[in-house]
């Protein structure tokens, strides 16, 4: 299927929204590819980190968020820290999968469970640390 | 007999490992005429010079023979050499028994070895008959022709000009100023492309010593370094017959400037039909102030002002099979310059770059090239467009992002074309009256790529500018300014000297037949108005012994390669060894 690039799409809300919470500019990117070259997780993936990148610059969010990749995404900082160009993918990551968990909405609801199960619940943020592989 | 000294150069390994250079010093110290023969592990190091200076001196030599490298890399040191010792450089010649003998032989040491052996014999004989020769000295007329008025020419002209020779500037249309003063706005600081070439043309119209004609061409140039005569041609005004000029050069600077692969040649892209797809050149006029549009951005087809804009790069670069395969080397950078330029004019417009590569060599040109695409939020599609056409008023665009490996399409309003870089129109015909050398595609051709890349093969004749090759103003400014020192180093010489060993004519033997006079092929013969001999033009003379061949008396004679030196070579040559 050929893509259809146009300005309306390349600057959707959704890249807009992506940008604004990870505080990346995707166009940043010049795609050389070391983010994946250096990804421990890139051999799970169905696309790599920099096609992550490259899609939203296209403005293909849809094939970004069908991708096992941005779960795969292990927030382990590799990518940034070689960034020649200073771009954080972990954040990027983070931003699509907040979106996605925002549009699905939470599909626990804390005040429908039991006061002795929440009394044993470890610290909020701990629970963040590791809600992206939840939802 | 003549005293000779035969020096033998070991090159390190390149002689000595393959040739026995003891056996070869062994096998020429009894040989006719050889007082001395010994060798040395670099004969061209200041003590392998020394050497031969020293022997000369101690051993009262009248002929030396050094066996090393091509007389190419190393005549001019060794005869520099023997000069300083007092003996007539011209009594010094090289017997190449490294890129002739060691380096085609390595498979085969003994016979390498016995090859060097009568190679240097023959040399010997050679050195035995050898005349002592003067330089010859030839006039000169400090004066410069530039063809051509764009920024090279104007820049070439400036600099001969501020250092005190006349100058003519040549241009065969009706302006000056080029390809430059069609642009908008230069990369990497947007300055003004008019306002850098006002600079230019202030400062050659304010140097008397800088004589311009418009609407000229050269008709013909004849002579050489130092001499050149020209004829030029001065196109009539309103139809009339042109009018010729004559006259006398010692430089030639070609700065003949480029052309564009017309659109024509893209049937993939439309081949011209289509109004909103445009060159880059006709973009940059849009662009600049002065510009048809005053500078406003407006599709051809409608005024309207193109909210969607694609950009492809290496339209007829790097395309061996249907256009030329070189790199144009300056699009990648005017095609950020303009999708910049175009961002910013409108603000709420998208513009796509289609590229196979960036190429982004010089000071501040990568950054230029990502401030497009983050300040200017320019989107850069990795692959080449394979289709351009018009459907409903939109130009759609076919092309791949090969980053995602996705193909993808474009509904945009202007479409422009990098097309590359060509020979200006008639490179080729003025080459060959300039008898210069051009590439494949009708650049001209340096003398060296690295080493000598301003000058042309014809002494006194330099290049600058996109003429040689495709390059940027930065560049070609540098290469005229280079080239304009190469002319001022030669005029700075009160007369030019030339090497002696060229072609004679022997008016004892001489018929006047006049068959060496089309066997020259540097029309470097002509008849004696009433002796009716032959005459050698000693400046035009290269030495290359067409007229000997020619010549049915023996009356054509080459100095220092008489028909003497050459039986004598060929006789120790074919002795026993």
């Amino acid at each position: 299927m050929r893509i259809q690039l146009s300005a309306t799409k390349v600057h959707n809300d959704f890249i807009r929204k992506v940008e604004d919470m990870s505080g990346q500019d995707l166009l940043k990117c010049y795609q050389c590819g070391e983010c994946s070259a250096g990804c421990p997780a890139a051999f799970a993936m169905d696309i790599l980190p920099n096609q992550v990148i490259r899609l939203l610059q296209l403005g293909e969010h849809e094939a970004v968020l069908k991708s096992k990749t941005i779960w795969l995404c292990a927030a382990c900082q590799q990518c940034y820290t070689r960034c020649p160009k200073g771009v954080d993918l972990s954040r990027i990551m983070e931003a699509v999968r907040d979106l996605l968990m925002l549009e699905h909405g939470d599909r626990i609801v804390i005040e429908k469970l039991p006061a002795e199960t929440l009394a044993e619940f470890p610290q909020q943020a701990f629970i963040s640390g590791f809600r992206k592989y939840t939802a | 007999m003549k005293r000779i000294g035969v020096f033998i150069c070991h090159c390190g390994i390149n002689i000595a490992g393959t040739v026995d250079v003891k056996r070869v010093a062994e096998a020429l110290k009894d040989y006719p005429g050889v007082v001395l023969a010994t060798d040395y592990m670099y004969m061209c190091s200041d003590p392998g010079q020394s050497l031969i200076r020293q022997s000369i001196k101690e051993q009262n030599l009248e002929g030396v023979v050094v066996a090393a490298c091509s007389p190419a890399m190393h005549e001019v040191t060794f005869r520099k050499a023997s000069a300083q010792a007092g003996l007539n450089p011209y009594q010094t010649e090289i017997a190449n028994i490294r890129e002739q003998v060691s380096w085609v032989h390595q498979d085969d040491k003994e016979a390498a070895t016995r090859k060097a052996i009568e190679h240097i014999k023959t040399i010997v004989e050679k050195v035995k008959y050898n005349e002592s020769l003067i330089p010859l000295s030839l006039s000169l007329v400090k004066k410069a022709l530039v063809i051509g008025g764009g920024i090279a020419g104007l820049q070439a002209a400036i600099d001969i000009a501020t250092a005190g020779y006349p100058v003519v500037l040549v241009e065969r249309s009706d302006r000056l100023g080029g390809h430059v003063g069609q642009l908008s706005g230069v990369y990497v600081n947007f300055n003004a492309a008019r306002d850098l070439l006002q600079s230019k043309l202030q400062a050659v119209q304010a140097n008397p010593r800088i004589q311009v004609f418009l609407e000229t061409e050269v008709e013909e140039l004849g002579g050489y370094v130092g001499n050149f005569t020209a004829k030029l041609k001065h196109r009539g005004s309103d139809g009339s017959e042109p009018t010729f000029s004559e006259h006398t050069f010692g430089a030639v600077i070609v700065a003949t400037g480029h052309s564009l692969r017309p659109l024509s040649k893209f049937g993939e892209y439309g081949g011209g039909r289509y109004p909103d797809i445009i060159d880059a050149l006709t973009f940059e006029r849009m662009l600049a102030p002065d510009g048809p549009t005053g500078g406003e951005i407006r599709r051809p087809s409608d005024g309207q002002v193109p909210r969607q804009v694609v950009f492809v790069q290496c339209a007829g670069s790097r395309d061996p099979e249907h256009h030329m395969p070189y790199c144009s080397k300056i699009c990648c950078m005017y095609t950020a310059k303009q999708a910049a330029l175009y961002r910013q004019r409108v603000p709420d417009g998208q513009a796509y770059v289609f590229y196979i590569d960036i190429r982004s060599q010089g000071r501040d040109y990568e950054e230029f090239v990502q401030s497009a695409m983050t300040q200017h939020d320019v989107l850069y599609v990795r692959g080449k467009v394979a289709r351009l056409y018009e459907e409903d008023g939109k130009v759609i665009a076919w092309g791949a992002d090969t980053l995602t490996g996705k193909p993808v399409e474009v509904q945009a309003d202007l479409a422009v074309l990098a097309t590359a870089v060509m020979p200006a129109e008639g490179a080729v015909e003025l080459a060959q009256k300039l008898r210069i050398a051009t590439d494949e595609h009708g650049f001209f051709s340096e003398a060296h790529p690295k080493l000598r890349p301003v000058e042309s093969l014809t002494a006194g004749i330099f290049l600058a500018g996109t003429a040689q090759a495709p390059k940027d103003i930065p560049e070609t400014v540098a290469q005229a300014s280079a080239a304009a020192a190469k002319v001022l180093s030669l005029f700075s010489q009160r007369e030019l000297v030339a090497e002696p060993t060229i072609a004679y004519v022997d008016e004892e033997l001489c018929s006047g037949c006049g068959l060496c006079i089309p066997a020259c092929p540097y029309q470097a013969r002509t008849m004696h108005p009433w002796k009716h001999k032959a005459i050698v033009n000693e400046a035009l003379c290269q030495g290359c012994g067409a007229c000997v061949v020619a010549c049915p008396n023996k009356a054509c004679k080459l100095r220092n390669l008489t028909p003497s030196h050459v039986l004598a070579m060929m006789d120790a040559y074919l002795a026993e060894v």
